[in-house]
Formats: structure tokens, sequence, C-alpha cells
């Protein structure tokens, strides 16, 4: 009897160890043939790189990698994403990353790039990486605004563009609409210009623009599944948590404060940096319009909005040495965000309950079937 | 570790321990329940159950109207130019330290700040905002108050400041008024570089000139970061006075600047820089005389506005 009682105890205790087990952080330890790679996510990347470093992410890695065309951009451009996990037979619940919404912030593909890299590199070795992959897809938008960020490229008279590149209407001569005001979201009450000449242009109307229609139909496709959704940009040092209307708070907005002010923590420790977490009406300023709104309003719970280094003395144009730094503490903030996710889901009473169920019957069936 | 894995784990060991002596007597007398029952949890065992999202919000079919919320009768909309933004009712008393209006305030604090001290080798900003509070002043404007932190961005050294400032309001809206005293700024000794940059470029035989700093990559070449530096401090100018609550300044680039024949002892040069307007997401392009010598310090002599060039903004004939 007391044989059988330590028997079946063991087996569930060990249960749990293989359940709940944190595999170590792997620390980042390059070695020789990496130093290559290492250099490519210390540069910025043109459109084109970017576009041929999706297609090696799928080469080197077909067995967790594909792409999805969803949209087109002004220009006729595909809007492209990374499907990354591991394949299962069911649907999975995923996450979604975009960066580039706003062309001139160079520093968000290169992040949505390392991020990209970064978990490649490490779910075969990294126990909680690998289950977040079985459990989860991560859907990832290296550059939503195409056509921006190619002309942000194209000279230095071009560098600081924001806006997409459609052309004004009704007799407004300039180019280009926030798309980050264009969505579905208390679309053009405040935060915005009406002007197409502005910055925060909203557009002629919301989801006039293809780059916000194609975000807003793949997530309505996929609502039902996706449990965070990060909007990478920059710059500033902010984590903003819906919603930009002063008026209307997030029914959880003290869950979205306590995992942002979480991932604030995680982005300190990693090179000492201040992220100040907050909604944008508290801590920058009201907009309107914008797709972490968006995302929010359609029922995904966690919604956030990044916005990486730095504080104002490089702005835009941070130096390539400070890559790295500030990719690596963003990853820590969106692994704190998406650790978060993925445990709420994954951990919950039910699931636990049910698999220590499973794991004593089969102590007990053991057992059953070693006596005499 | 987060809690719902430390919850995971209170609970199934509490559980698993009542279930096991359960099953002891289970295995005996129900052998036949217990074989359909894995069978049953076998096929049970697909998608994990999600916990109940309480309260996700207002479900919004983006083919309907979106749930808005009527603008409240404390926001009023206010036009300038052609651009709309929404000034709210500031919040009077006690200064959030992490809110706009602490932050606002405390950037308008380091343009000052920049007025005062800077130079090609001094390049001040503020870090962070420790406390402070605000106070209407009936007809007149409003007065804050802060305590900040703020670094001297060459040498690394911070300092503590304290600092009043006033924004007027009305028409003619004319600049904030600024006073502050810092500790422990003074201990970035600059002398020694100043001099020597002096020195080096005071003879008009030649004259610098350079642009876009920091270029695409936000590199800035070595012998060009005093002039970038130079460049911040004469912006802070612009900035200072140009600021008011609803704006937040930041240099984003100089895009050229020329060296002049120095006159009076004072270098000059001819600077175009870029000023990122944060709320307005603008990129507003500033023409400036400049001098400065270690002894005088940066003056802006004269400040021009450059138009925005719309017919710029047509495609180029790229294709990709």
């Amino acid at each position: 009897m007391m044989m059988l009682g330590l028997g079946s105890v063991g087996l569930v205790l060990l249960s749990l160890a293989v359940q709940s087990g944190h595999g170590a952080q792997d620390s980042a330890v390059w070695s020789r043939e990496e130093t290559t790679e290492r250099n490519y996510y210390t540069r910025y990347h043109n459109m084109s790189e970017i576009t041929a470093w999706m297609e090696q992410m799928k080469r080197e890695n077909p067995d967790v990698v594909s792409s999805m065309v969803y949209g087109q951009t002004y220009e006729r451009r595909n809007i492209t994403l990374l499907k990354i996990g591991l394949s299962s037979t069911g649907r999975k619940k995923a996450i979604w990353m975009d960066c580039g919404i706003h062309a001139r912030e160079w520093i968000a593909p290169a992040f949505c790039q390392y991020f990209v890299r970064e978990i490649l590199r490490t779910y075969k070795t990294d126990t909680k990486v690998n289950e977040m992959m079985k459990n989860l897809d991560f859907y990832i938008t290296p550059v939503l605004n195409v056509d921006g960020y190619i002309y942000s490229w194209h000279n230095e008279s071009t560098r600081l563009w924001r806006k997409s590149r459609s052309p004004g209407t009704g007799g407004c001569t300039c180019y280009g609409t926030d798309l980050n005001r264009n969505f579905y979201a208390n679309w053009g009450m405040v935060g915005v210009s009406t002007d197409c000449c502005f910055e925060t242009y909203c557009g002629t109307k919301a989801l006039s623009e293809s780059e916000a229609w194609a975000v807003t139909d793949m997530l309505g496709k996929m609502r039902e599944d996706i449990l965070a959704f990060l909007t990478i940009h920059s710059y500033g040092q902010l984590i903003l948590v819906p919603y930009g209307h002063p008026n209307i708070s997030a029914p959880n907005y003290d869950e979205l404060m306590e995992v942002g002010l979480g991932a604030a923590k995680a982005i300190k420790a990693v090179h000492g940096m201040d992220y100040t977490v907050g909604t944008s009406p508290d801590v920058l300023y009201a907009n309107s319009g914008s797709s972490r709104d968006f995302a929010r309003l359609i029922g995904i719970p966690l919604s956030f909005t990044f916005e990486l280094r730095d504080k104002g003395e490089h702005g835009f144009e941070l130096p390539e040495d400070q890559i790295q730094p500030t990719c690596e503490e963003a990853y820590a903030g969106a692994q704190h965000i998406i650790t978060y996710t993925h445990d709420k889901a994954f951990y919950s009473y039910a699931a636990t309950v049910r698999a220590t169920l499973w794991t004593t019957l089969l102590a007990a069936w053991v057992s059953s079937a070693t006596l005499p | 570790m987060p809690i719902y894995t430390q919850l995971a784990f209170l609970r199934t060991t509490q559980s698993s321990l009542a279930l096991v002596f359960c099953s002891q007597i289970l295995v005996w007398s129900m052998g036949w329940t217990l074989f359909i029952l894995l069978v049953v949890l076998t096929v049970v065992h697909g998608n994990p159950t999600m916990t109940v999202r309480t309260g996700s919000g207002p479900t919004v079919g983006f083919d309907q109207h979106p749930n808005s919320v009527p603008l409240g009768e404390d926001i009023q909309t206010t036009t300038e130019g052609e651009s709309e933004v929404v000034e709210e009712v500031m919040t009077t008393g006690v200064l959030n330290p992490s809110h706009y209006p602490a932050r606002r305030a405390a950037t308008v604090v380091q343009h000052y700040l920049n007025t005062r001290y800077g130079s090609p080798y001094r390049w001040i900003f503020f870090s962070t905002v420790h406390s402070g509070s605000s106070e209407d002043v009936a007809e007149m404007g409003r007065k804050y108050q802060l305590e900040l932190t703020v670094q001297e961005m060459i040498s690394n050294v911070s300092g503590q400041c304290s600092a009043e400032l006033f924004f007027p309001e009305g028409e003619g809206q004319s600049a904030p008024q600024v006073q502050a005293s810092c500790e422990g700024l003074h201990q970035s000794n600059t002398t020694a570089q100043e001099e020597a940059f002096y020195q080096q470029h005071r003879a008009s035989n030649n004259l610098v000139s350079g642009n876009n700093i920091p270029d695409s990559y936000g590199h800035v070449e070595p012998s060009m970061k005093p002039f970038w530096q130079l460049g911040g401090v004469a912006s802070s100018f612009i900035m200072l006075r140009e600021s008011n609550e609803s704006t937040l300044y930041n240099m984003a680039q100089v895009a050229n600047f020329t060296q002049l024949e120095t006159e009076k002892d004072q270098l000059r040069f001819n600077y175009h820089v870029l000023l990122h307007e944060m709320i307005s997401q603008e990129i507003i392009h500033w023409k400036l005389l400049v001098t400065w010598s270690p002894e005088q310090g940066v003056q802006v002599l004269q400040t021009e506005l450059q138009p925005k060039c719309h017919h710029c903004e047509a495609p180029p004939n790229t294709t990709n």
C-alpha cells in the first residue's frame, strides 16, 4: 500500500516538473559560425533585403516558418507576414506582432527581424520557448508600411517619412495617410489631422488605406485565436496600453498595466533603460484610429504599443550600434507579455486538473498491473 | 514565475495528493470504470481551455460603427491652423511624474538649460521627473514646479534640478518662462575641449561644413559630433520659444551647417535643422544664424522658419 502511494506521488510530481519546467534562458553565446549572422542583426536593412531574409528564414526552418501575403499596399506591393510555430493538427492560439507601420521608425523592423531570429535560435533548446512554439503561432509582419519604408530609404531627404504613400484627394496635393490613425477605432475623433499634408492625417475615412484594411481583415479572421497584439514603434521608450481616447478605458486596464509594468521591469533589467507605461492619453497624447485600439476593441485582451529607443537624442535615426541592445531589451519586454499570455491560456485550472487526473490514473493502472 | 504557473503548482499538488488516495480504492473495485475514463480523456484532451475573457470590451463588428463615447464636456477641440488638436483640461495640483504634463514641462526645462549652459561639448537631456505640481494663474496661464534629473550626454554626468515654469496663455502666445537651478552638472569640465575646438576653428582659412547629421543610419562622424551638439543646443533656443503645454520638441537632425567667417571672436554658422514635434508628429525646418565662443556661449542671432515642401513629396521614379 505504502509503496503504491509513494510511487504514484512520485509519478505525479515528475509530471508536474515536466509540465511546467522553465528552460534556463539561453544567454547569447555566439559561436564563430554565427559571427556574420550576428553582424546582420546589428544593421538596418532595406525592403529587398528584408524580403530576401524572410525567404531565408523559411528555407532554413521549413518545419516551423511559413509566410503569408495578406494584403497589398497602395503601390501594389505585397504585405507579408511570417507564421512561426511548431505545426499541430488542431487550431492554435496566436500572437500578433507588426513592425514598421510608420516608415521612419527603422528600429522597429530591425526588432521584428531580431525577434524572429531569436525564437528560431532558441526554440530547440529553451524549454519555455519550445513550449510556446508548440502551443502558439507567432504572426510577425516585419514591415507593414512597405511603400513608406521603401520611400524612407530613397535618399536622405525622404528619411523622415511617416505615412503611407497614397496620394491626397479632393484638391489636397500632399501624399500619405497616417496608418496608425486609419483604423476603425474611434476613427477621426482625437489626435488627428483632417489635412492630407499633415503627419497625423487620418484618411478620407476609416480603412481608406489598403495596409490598414489588410491588418483589419487578418485580425478579423483570427480574432478568436489571438491572445496578444504587439505593434512596434519608435521613439520615446514607452509601453502604451489602450485606449487612445481619454474618455474610454479598457475593461482590463488593471491587467494591461500590470503586464505592461512587468514588461518595463524586464526591459530595465537588461540594460537599465526606463520605459514608461500607461495609456497614450496619460503618458504621451490622445489619439484615435490606432491598430492597438482596434485590436483591443475586437476583443484581443492584451494589446500594446512599444515605443523603442531613444528619448530624443537621435530620435528616429537611432545609431546602428544601439540596434542590438535595443532589441535585447525589447525582446525581454515582449517575452514577458507573451509568457504571461501563454501561461494564462495554457495553465488554466481545467487543463492542469485534466493532466493530473491523467497521470494519476496512469500511475494507478501501472501499479495495478504490477501487483500480484 | 508568473502567477498562473504558481497557482497551477499549488492547485495541482493539493488535488493530486487527494486524488492519489482516492485512486487506491478505485483501482481495486472499479477497474473497468478507470479504463473508460482513460479513453474519454484521450478523446477530450484537445485544445486547452481558455480562461474566460471577462468583459472583453464592446464587441465591434468592423462593418458597424464602433462603439464610441461622445466627447465629454471637459474636452475642447481647438483648431490650430489646419490641424485639430484636442486640448484637455490640464490637471492642477500634484503631477504624476510619468504623465505627459510633467514630461512636457521637463522637456521645456531641458531646452532652457541648453540655452543657458549648452555648448559644442555640453548637451543636456532630462532623464526623470521625480515630482511636480502645477497651478492655474487666473487668466494668465499655468505655473509648474518640477524636481527632475537631467543628464549631460557627452560626459554622462547627471544633475538634480529644481525648476519653475510659467506657460502664458492667450492671444499671441509668448514663450514659456523658466527658472531652474541644478546641482551636479558643473562636474562636467569641458573647458579644455571647448578651448581646443575654438582655437582649431577660429582661423577662417578652413571653414567647415556638413550635412545629414546624424545620417540615415544614425551615424555621426566623430569630427562632426561637436557641430551636431552645437546644432542641438542652438535648436533649443527655438524649441524653448515655440514650446507650450501641447508640444514636445526634439531636434531630429542637422540637415546641413556651414561655417562663416569668424566675427568679433565668435565662431559663426548657418544651420538648417529639422525639429520633430511629437504631438503633431511634424518635422519642422528652421534656419539659424548661430555664434559661439567659450566665453560668450551659444547665441542664436536669427531664426527663419522654412515652409514645408509639398511638391517634394511626389513619388520618385523608383521601382522596387
